[in-house]
């Protein structure tokens, strides 16, 4: 039975020139679930990937990694014992082109400490990857499916995909969706996956972060989140007296009708109460409740 | 079977479960998906699918053989048919009389409708 490991960041800032890409972050990832990374391009997502998986020193705050086995909670960055537990897999794959896709695969079984060799052979079969061929002459899909394999086999106790599957087709993004799940339910592990694509993944994920502009929107599992919006139709007045207690995402007007999508749990009271005054209440989807949730300030909060 | 992301998958799964008893597509007593097939065969997270049939479990519409998996409970088709026939009215006939009316079907329309229909 592999390690699992649990994440813990206390307000991690990290900053460009003097622009901070996270701010202030605290976040908690439990152990052994597959946990979905959301935000819009230039939201921190990478960021955040980098900072967990040690690539990056926090400018401010923390962040933290747990397992049993470890002991006490240690810091990712400069410290191997850490690093060797997590796997980082990125759009850019971190490869060397010059390599052959066999060396690469070698070096990362020299490596990774829970490399499963079998398994890589599998999917590198399974995706097609020609292992002769040097990175470099790979297509686009074929290095993200490198990337994706080098992930997967590395049964790394903390995994993080970075986007990293996102230059696959999509028979091949099916397939390592596929993947991921049959080997996470052999072999469970903490695993993020970091996507603007909620709709393609969200069902595959436990728990959500949603970042923007670097700074936390949401932390929840996913199941809670559907649901969790609605929009409320009808006469002006009428929908701005009920909706005044809410977090309202989102407003739209036609005329003397107003639609206003809110966040928060309607129970059958308060639907009993809209349906009196003559509202109409519909539910929202992740995918629209994600786009409200991560739209650019003033256009439609 | 598709989801949709507008409502917890867990209830979705549970309802889908429920109305291949209701149909006949899952027999009493017959052994259902473990929660990892199902994870699998519908691309969902195992803790979902877990949820799932745990709500089931609850409700006495599955039960547990240790080591071996779940099943359908041997009276849970009566008990789901019992509890949908409660809600048929509400949520199924009052609906389509407010559509009839809304667009001008009279309900003796309806009625025969029905009549013919069933006797086919």
């Amino acid at each position: 039975m592999n390690q699992t490991l649990a994440v813990r960041t206390e307000n991690l800032s990290v900053s460009f020139a003097g622009v901070p890409a996270l701010d202030r972050l605290d976040l908690r990832l439990a152990p052994g679930k597959i946990h979905g990374l959301l935000g819009r391009n230039g939201s921190g997502k990478s960021t955040l990937a980098a900072t967990l998986a040690g690539f990056r020193q926090p400018d401010e705050g923390r962040v933290l990694i747990e397992g049993s086995d470890l002991g006490t909670a240690l810091e990712p960055y400069e410290n191997a014992v850490v690093t060797s537990r997590i796997c980082l897999i990125r759009e850019s794959g971190d490869l060397v082109d010059a390599a052959a896709v066999k060396h690469v695969i070698a070096l990362a079984a020299s490596l990774r400490p829970y490399w499963d060799n079998e398994l890589a052979g599998e999917l590198l079969d399974r995706f097609e990857v020609p292992t002769n061929k040097r990175v470099q002459k790979l297509s686009r899909g074929k290095k993200s499916a490198l990337g994706v394999v080098l992930g997967l086999a590395s049964r790394a106790p903390l995994t993080i995909f970075d986007e990293s599957y996102l230059g696959m087709d999509v028979p091949s993004r099916n397939l390592f969706y596929d993947a991921l799940l049959a080997d996470y339910a052999e072999v469970p592990r903490t695993v993020v996956l970091s996507t603007h694509l909620v709709s393609e993944v969200s069902t595959m994920l436990e728990e959500v972060v949603i970042l923007d502009n670097g700074r936390l929107v949401t932390q929840s599992p996913v199941d809670a989140l559907r649901g969790r919006g609605a929009s409320i139709v009808g006469p002006v007045a009428a929908v701005d007296e009920f909706t005044a207690g809410f977090t309202v995402l989102a407003e739209e007007r036609l005329g003397g009708t107003k639609s206003t999508t809110v966040l928060g749990d309607l129970d059958p009271v308060l639907l009993a109460e809209a349906a009196a005054a003559g509202l109409e209440v519909g539910p929202v989807g992740l995918q629209d409740l994600f786009v409200h949730l991560t739209a650019p300030t003033g256009a439609s909060r | 079977m598709v989801f949709d992301d507008r409502s917890p998958i867990y209830l979705q799964i549970a309802d889908q479960i429920k109305s291949d008893i209701v149909t006949g597509a899952l027999a009493e007593d017959e052994q259902v998906m473990s929660t990892n097939q199902y994870a699998a065969s519908y691309r969902i997270n195992p803790a979902t699918a877990a949820k799932g049939f745990a709500q089931l479990v609850d409700e006495g519409v599955l039960y547990k053989k240790r080591g071996i998996g779940m099943f359908v409970a041997p009276n849970a088709r009566d008990l789901l048919r019992t509890s949908r026939r409660d809600s048929f009215f509400a949520e199924v006939v009052d609906p389509m009389i407010r559509e009839a009316k809304a667009i001008g079907v009279p309900l003796k329309d309806v009625v025969q409708h029905i009549r013919h229909y069933g006797d086919a």
